[in-house]
């Protein structure tokens, strides 16, 4: 009918919108490129060895990255120490006892550390725990990551928390909890599938940071005892053995890089899948 | 006054000994503490800052705002200037938003406006999924798999058409400007990405209904009526994407080239602030270098910190206005 006297306006509208979707395919098709590359290069440069021997010395073949997985391990397990119980106990200050303007600093804050380049973070790690004690080790590089975990940690808390309906809190005021009471038994129990999920999604994220541990945990060929000494991460070792020249580092870094990929994302699948489904996300 | 305070004092004694009552009943224990935890960020945050300055002072006083505009780094004669870092730093940056900019707004159109919710919800979430890949690994795929592929393709296409451009002259050993921007467009499209969808969600369903009704297309609707109402937050999606590309370092570092110099060419190689500090810092001997560095993370702080701070209130105030 009308179409004739609008057809350039509705040709443009076709073009402008399959362009549209065309742009979120190609940026799609680039997850499933790395997924492919790495699957493709990882799986075969994979072996038990990987996960149960050290690096081998440079111009030797084979070796694994055992003390690089234990030591991610140890640093993540240090970061989420450090971390975790601060931007957990900030984000209930958020969400349960501030008020407007202390609150919106605080976020506003949170926001700004999250977004400090996380180079930036180790140099911190670097003259507050390296350079008093005069050598790098695991603690600093734990120290880092931990930083780096706390405002999502907050902003976590804070969201998950706040979704709880405040009929809880009231219901248990009236049976003569105290405040404290209220929001440890009931409220922080009500949002704890999404807290548990939202720190899973920090962990993973830090779990790939490199930056910040080149000069806090900075690497280590060989086991690393306690928390003071130089040790070796998952990261870390992928950087170092893709700018190395020898082949076989080069096979070792796909493996290792296949590993870290597949765990974050595994993670962070489940996590939002416990976050989409959970009782508190169904308010977002 | 006075007798309203008498007829209150009772309660205010009542007060007094309920509080000793909520400290031993963990009330009051339970709020100090959470305070204390919300404080600590501020300290942390400060100590970020107090470290930064206080660490680079010997530069700041050794060469003062020379250090930001000269572009000699030779450590071994103690001479650092930054220019080439923030050239290699700006250029990498606007070269990613330059690509990641049209892409990414483009699909936030698609997600938003286009997709049945359902699919809609799947594709964020592989975008996302996306966001969440650590930088190691773009660089590991940036070295092997992108750097060779724009040698060998892309390179030699741009050269034939846009060889008579001074950005396009030069010999092209891979690493270069060209591949650590390609890369960080990559990294940051995501960020634009969901940004964009969320405060175009945002833009109320009536806006669009009406453009709509008076016989505007649905491009014409979102070209004219909605792209407008939401391009505060959009620019401000645009403000986080540039501060995490001012800060990417794995991937940039990677794939980057590393030389200190300044050149007008994107194929020639080059540095960026976060490159250097990844690369020197753990290497680096003598006091005066090891405050170059750390002048340069204060730099890379002070930027990134404006520019997020700026973002956070454009986003704020689209979603606040959207609501």
């Amino acid at each position: 009918m009308d179409l004739r006297v609008s057809s350039t306006r509705n040709i443009t509208n076709a073009v402008m919108l399959s362009l549209s979707g065309v742009c979120t395919i190609l940026v799609i098709s680039v997850l499933f490129f790395i997924l492919g590359y790495l699957l493709f290069h990882g799986i075969s440069a994979l072996n038990w060895n990987f996960f149960t021997q050290l690096p081998k010395p440079s111009g030797e073949t084979g070796g694994g990255m055992a003390n690089a997985i234990v030591g991610s391990g140890k640093i993540l397990l240090l970061a989420t120490c450090i971390g975790v119980p601060i931007g957990f106990l900030a984000g209930v200050y958020l969400a349960e006892y501030s008020g407007k303007v202390f609150a919106f600093t605080i976020r506003y804050v949170v926001d700004l550390l999250n977004g400090v380049p996380s180079i930036v973070i180790g140099i911190v790690a670097y003259a507050l725990v390296v350079r008093p004690m005069k050598h790098y080790s695991a603690l600093a590089g734990g120290v880092a990551l931990g930083i780096m975990m706390i405002p999502i940690a907050v902003r976590t808390t804070e969201e998950f928390l706040r979704a709880v309906p405040n009929s809880l809190r009231e219901g248990g005021v009236a049976l003569g909890a105290t405040r404290a009471k209220t929001i440890f038994t009931i409220v922080v129990p009500a949002a704890i599938s999404g807290l548990v999920s939202g720190m899973m999604l920090n962990l993973a994220r830090v779990a790939g940071e490199t930056a910040p541990l080149l000069f806090t945990a900075l690497g280590n060929m060989f086991w690393s005892r306690g928390w003071l000494q130089p040790i070796a991460t998952l990261p870390v070792m992928i950087y170092n053995d893709a700018i190395a020249p020898e082949e076989d580092l080069h096979r070792q870094a796909w493996a290792a890089g296949f590993v870290l990929l597949f765990l974050v994302l595994a993670i962070n699948v489940t996590a939002r899948m416990i976050i989409a489904r959970g009782p508190a996300g169904s308010r977002r | 006054m006075a007798t309203a305070f008498q007829v209150e004092s009772p309660r205010v004694l009542h007060a007094q000994r309920t509080f000793v009552q909520r400290l031993r009943g963990g009330d009051e224990v339970a709020y100090l503490t959470t305070l204390a935890c919300a404080v600590a960020i501020l300290v942390v945050v400060g100590l970020i800052v107090v470290e930064l300055w206080m660490n680079s002072q010997p530069t700041v006083k050794t060469f003062g705002w020379n250090f930001l505009v000269t572009s000699t780094w030779d450590p071994n004669n103690d001479k650092f200037g930054a220019l080439p870092f923030i050239y290699g730093t700006c250029v990498t940056s606007a070269l990613a938003l330059l690509i990641a900019i049209p892409l990414g707004v483009a699909a936030a159109v698609f997600l938003s406006e286009m997709a049945p919710p359902k699919l809609s919800n799947i594709l964020t979430f592989l975008i996302e999924l996306l966001a969440a890949v650590p930088s190691v690994i773009y660089g590991l795929l940036g070295i092997f798999i992108l750097v060779p592929l724009i040698r060998d393709y892309l390179v030699p296409v741009l050269v034939k058409v846009f060889g008579f451009l001074p950005i396009f002259k030069g010999d092209f050993y891979g690493v270069s400007l060209l591949s650590a921007g390609l890369v960080l467009s990559v990294m940051v499209v995501p960020f634009i990405i969901s940004v964009s969808r969320e405060v175009l969600l945002a833009v109320p369903v009536e806006q669009r209904e009406a453009a709509l009704a008076v016989g505007a297309t649905k491009w014409e609707t979102t070209w004219q009526i909605v792209l407008p109402n939401a391009s505060t937050g959009i620019i401000g999606s645009v403000f986080l994407a540039l501060a995490r590309a001012l800060g990417e370092t794995m991937a940039v570092t990677m794939v980057i080239g590393n030389t200190p110099k300044i050149s007008g060419s994107l194929l020639s190689p080059g540095y960026s602030i976060a490159a250097v500090i990844a690369n020197e810092f753990a290497e680096a001997s003598g006091s005066l270098y090891i405050s170059s560095l750390i002048f340069l993370g204060l730099v890379l702080f002070g930027l990134t910190i404006v520019i997020n701070a700026v973002a956070r209130i454009l986003i704020l105030t689209t979603q606040e206005r959207g609501v």
